[in-house]
């Protein structure tokens, strides 16, 4: 690429960007004795640095942590390595990832791919969240963009490998599963189930199974183990969800409390149901017509059904949906920062409380600054442009009065950013009324559900509307 | 936030730019910051709570107001707005008082008065023509000019992380240096006169101002081949120039002649009393002159030369804001510096009267005046070196040869300002904003002039290379090394020695360039 200079300097952006977040507060800084995420890793720092293997999965004993004198450790120094290392992982994990993965765009100038790749690595809710609240969610996503580059780029058993790892790095990754699998058994159909398409199949069973098996070798010597380590990840006990979340069971439980209502086994079902219900049109396509850029929608509406409606959500989840939008940021830009902007505003409680308001606010402005001027977005609101052209004009068979959709779509626009704003304001400013407690995070919450609610269905549609435009085409041409 | 969509939304490239340094500026309010940071809480208390008689006589505080008096009125008028964030600030003291509040204030106030920075950029963007070169806007010479003011590292880091207000006053500088390319030469003195009143360090430039302004301006014509016509002189002119001066300098020092405290006033703007060198040394000429020094009296000691017992116990390198003696050199006095300075200026001087290239020859002898003094002024400050390196941004645009020069100098220029940032939070930022501009600047006006000539030869490329090694032995090497102990100040030795060559050789390649330089044909009458 000639204009490496350029994506060396938007890397360095990036990286300036993450690094002065990180000089805010953390996670739980100085509120024993929970203190938050950031003592949680420092603690499995310090269990997996210390412990056999063996006992790893057996912990999480309130009065064992108290035997550790170094529970609740904060120190100058030790932030500075604790920051670092988020660092160091981000830079050989993800930022080759996403620096990989504009170069190898079609179709698009190398400017317009730098900027995309600037747009990327300035997505706020991520650099928020590992560099501020403190995570290390930039090792899974990074793994599972891998992932995505391998197999749109047919290295199937590179990309099905990377994904592995992601999963294994953090089981939300499994949002991302289906998708992947739907993906790679479409090909193996392509190219035909009693040739090369068994080959294949094969081949990629072989590699799942043996990264899963490499990674949990260690957990497998006893059957009880291996159960414990399952019942840590996914734990069904916890209830339909947690605190607050912009999900549909959260701002349904505000009218009607499902939560306390409903009988644990009839929630799971329940959830179970509607996530996958969602989810089915989307995945039988992708098996039916394989291809790299439905693969990439589908993952995000994948992400986005099981954001809503699965059990036990965090508002943390929502980055599983946000990277796959990232990925398609360059087909569709207006809508795209509009999710990114929303998906933003949705960590808002969880970031005010961890004081990074000023950072949330400076990189929202900075994202949103970026976006529109690399790619114009304000000029991009056509039907055309929001690939709803081929939707429009089936509606349109039916309805002909239905021209009003590129319109409808801006007024959503404006009113949704201006909530957010209004909302943003009101949460720092006024104190929520006495009965009412929670009142300004619930609003976020529940905003933020309405708001991935319209994006679901949109996505949705431009799935399922994607080939027809595509054989429609085929058959003027 | 109407604003902001909407110029974002114009595709106004400037306007993003402008936008885009500022969230920067704002992420950086956490990061450290120096002693700086109470010098000005301790002016925002003093010129809040006390009368104007004792402005300069206030010493309650060791940072006393040793700026001229326009400074002082503007702290005063930014502590009427300050006892809305944190009324305790303006207490003579609370010293080192530095609640969030007053954190918050002092680094918007630092952001909010870069305003007039982006103003004088925006000037400067239309004076300059450069050469058609592509329709790219990213190989236009104004959007390279203004990426390299506005995002310029050294302001950045001096501005808002160590805590200064050199933004809004370049601002001035470098809207009165448009204001002269405009042909509006009224405006350009009287932003001068008013500059010189906010911080005196611009008196490093003011003969570039002053000749020119003479040369150009009070003589309105020269005969065909570019020389003076003395018949030309319009007294006009040098009068009214001089009434701006006179007034501009009238209200600023009125006050303080009628409360006959003039001469407290001096001796706060000029404290000849502090050492040749800052604690760490600038980069220049005296940097050179005393490393040669301790080299010198360490082979003396070896080879049995010099007397143990006749060297001074404290010696240069002990860091200490003090007056030393050099041991086998002679020593240096505040007059030798004048001297060396004004010898140094001379050559530029003279050029710029007897061959006037216009706007641009003017903004060179500015440059050469400001790095001159930069090489041999007493007890000059590193920060210094941003009086030669933006004035020459202009310059760098426009021919080949300025911009291997601007490179240079500001590549060595911008890392000798790394021991201001010695905590270890800071590291990553300087390193990145670094290798940003280094990168940026490098790239972008080697693809301007790609036409022309490399803008390096071998030497030049090796020495800019060789910085990387050095801030790796400096920060990452040196502190696990058993010599941390022993010579505690050989990393800012070393650094500063390093730059002091670049400097000198930039300052140099300069004035030849300068010297050398054929006269304009026929000047237009003005």
């Amino acid at each position: 690429m000639e204009k490496w200079y350029l994506m060396t300097i938007v890397v360095l952006i990036g990286l300036t960007v993450r690094w002065t977040v990180s000089l805010n507060s953390y996670s739980g800084a100085g509120k024993p004795p929970m203190f938050g995420d950031y003592e949680a890793q420092r603690h499995w720092q310090e269990i997996t640095f210390n412990l056999p293997v063996k006992q790893w999965a057996k912990f999480i004993n309130p009065d064992w942590i108290a035997l550790h004198t170094s529970r609740g450790y904060e120190s100058q120094a030790h932030k500075l390595f604790m920051r670092t290392t988020v660092l160091i992982a981000d830079l050989l994990i993800y930022i080759p990832a996403v620096v990989l993965y504009c170069c190898c765009l079609k179709d698009i100038s190398t400017k317009k791919k730098i900027a995309n790749a600037l747009c990327i690595l300035l997505y706020p809710g991520l650099i928020l969240i590992d560099y501020g609240h403190f995570q290390y969610n930039s090792v899974s996503l990074g793994f599972a963009l891998w992932g995505v580059l391998g197999v749109s780029c047919d290295w199937d058993l590179l990309g099905s490998l990377a994904f592995c790892l992601a999963i294994n790095y953090k089981q939300m990754e499994l949002y991302h599963s289906l998708p992947f699998f739907c993906f790679l058994l479409g090909k193996c159909f392509k190219k035909g189930l009693r040739g090369k398409g068994f080959v294949l199949l094969v081949k990629l069973a072989c590699t799942v199974v043996a990264s899963f098996v490499l990674c949990w070798l260690p957990f497998f010597t006893e059957r009880e183990q291996t159960l414990q380590v399952l019942r840590r990840l996914f734990p069904v006990d916890r209830g339909l969800f947690e605190d607050k979340v912009a999900n549909i069971w959260c701002s349904f439980n505000v009218f009607l409390k499902i939560r306390d209502i409903l009988p644990r086994h009839i929630q799971l079902i329940m959830s179970f149901c509607f996530t996958f219900l969602s989810l089915l049109p989307a995945c039988i396509k992708l098996i039916l017509q394989p291809s790299s850029k439905g693969f990439k929608f589908t993952l995000v509406s994948c992400a986005l059904s099981f954001f809503l409606f699965s059990f036990q959500v965090h508002e943390k989840s929502i980055l599983l949906v946000s990277l796959p939008v990232c990925l398609v940021l360059s087909e569709i830009p207006f809508m795209s920062t509009w999710f990114l902007l929303v998906s933003t505003f949705s960590l808002l409680p969880l970031l005010l409380k961890d004081e990074l308001l000023m950072p949330s606010v400076v990189t929202t402005m900075a994202f949103f600054l970026a976006c529109v001027t690399s790619f114009s977005i304000f000029e991009k609101t056509s039907e055309e442009e929001l690939q709803l052209k081929s939707f429009s004009i089936s509606v349109r068979k039916y309805l002909p009065c239905f021209t009003f959709l590129s319109r409808m779509i801006q007024y959503l626009f404006l009113i949704s950013v201006i909530t957010m704003v209004l909302l943003t304001l009101m949460t720092v400013t006024l104190d929520p009324p006495q009965k009412l407690p929670d009142l300004f995070s619930v609003l976020v919450c529940f905003v933020s559900c309405l708001n991935f609610l319209f994006f679901l269905v949109y996505f949705n549609i431009i799935i399922m509307w994607d080939s027809k435009s595509g054989r429609n085409q085929k058959k003027i041409s | 936030m109407a604003a902001f969509t909407i110029a974002a939304g114009t595709g106004n490239w400037f306007s993003a730019l402008a936008l885009g340094v500022t969230l920067l500026k704002c992420l950086l309010i956490p990061t450290y910051h120096s002693t700086d940071f109470e010098v000005h809480r301790n002016w925002l208390a003093i010129t809040h709570s006390l009368p104007i008689s004792q402005w300069y006589y206030e010493a309650t505080s060791e940072w006393t107001l040793d700026y001229p008096p326009f400074f002082a009125w503007f702290e005063y008028i930014l502590s009427h707005v300050a006892k809305y964030f944190d009324q305790e600030m303006l207490n003579v003291r609370n010293l080192n008082y530095s609640s969030s509040r007053t954190l918050l204030f002092q680094r918007f106030s630092v952001i909010f008065m870069d305003v007039l920075f982006v103003y004088a950029v925006h000037e400067c963007c239309k004076c300059i023509d450069g050469k058609k070169v592509g329709k790219e806007l990213t190989e236009k010479p104004k959007f390279i000019l203004s990426v390299l003011l506005l995002w310029n590292f050294g302001l950045l880091i001096v501005d808002h992380i160590h805590f200064q207000y050199n933004g809004f006053l370049f601002g001035l500088m470098l809207l009165s240096i448009a204001r002269l390319f405009q042909k509006r030469h009224m405006e350009g003195a009287f932003l001068f006169a008013v500059l010189l009143h906010f911080k005196h360090i611009y008196l490093y430039v003011a003969p570039a101002y002053g000749v020119y302004l003479l040369r150009s301006y009070c003589f309105t014509a020269n005969k065909p081949d570019g020389s003076i016509r003395w018949n030309s002189f319009s007294f006009v002119r040098v009068i009214s120039l001089g009434l701006v001066v006179f007034l501009v300098s009238a209200l600023s020092l009125g006050p303080f002649l009628a409360l006959n405290q003039l001469p407290q006033v001096f001796s706060r703007l000029f404290p000849f009393k502090r050492g040749l060198c800052h604690a760490y040394w600038a980069p220049n000429f005296w940097a050179l002159y005393n490393a040669l020094d301790k080299v010198l009296s360490v082979i003396g000691l070896k080879l049995k030369f010099l007397d143990p017992n006749n060297i001074p116990k404290a010696s240069m390198t002990s860091g200490l804001v003090q007056q030393f003696q050099h041991t086998v050199l002679p020593s240096v006095t505040p007059l030798a510096t004048l001297i060396c300075t004004l010898i140094a200026i001379l050559p530029s001087i003279f050029c710029l009267w007897f061959k006037p290239q216009g706007p641009r020859g003017f903004l060179r002898c500015l440059t050469l005046c400001a790095l001159s003094s930069f090489m041999f002024g007493w007890h000059v400050h590193e920060k210094a070196i941003l009086l030669a390196i933006l004035p020459m941004s202009l310059l760098s645009v426009q021919k080949a040869g300025d911009a291997s020069i601007f490179l240079i100098l500001t590549t060595t220029g911008h890392y000798s300002l790394f021991p201001l940032l010695f905590t270890a939070p800071e590291l990553p930022i300087k390193i990145l904003l670094m290798l940003l501009f280094t990168i940026y600047s490098i790239s972008s006006l080697k693809t301007l002039f790609r036409k022309e000539k490399p803008l390096f030869n071998w030497m030049e490329t090796f020495y800019l290379l060789g910085l990387g090694p050095l801030e790796v032995c400096c920060e990452f090497v040196f502190p696990f090394t058993s010599w941390k102990v022993k010579y505690p100040f050989l990393p800012l030795l070393l650094t500063s020695v390093y730059c002091a060559v670049g400097i000198t050789y930039a300052w140099l390649k300069l004035y030849v360039s300068v010297l050398i330089d054929p006269p304009v044909g026929k000047t237009k009458k003005q």
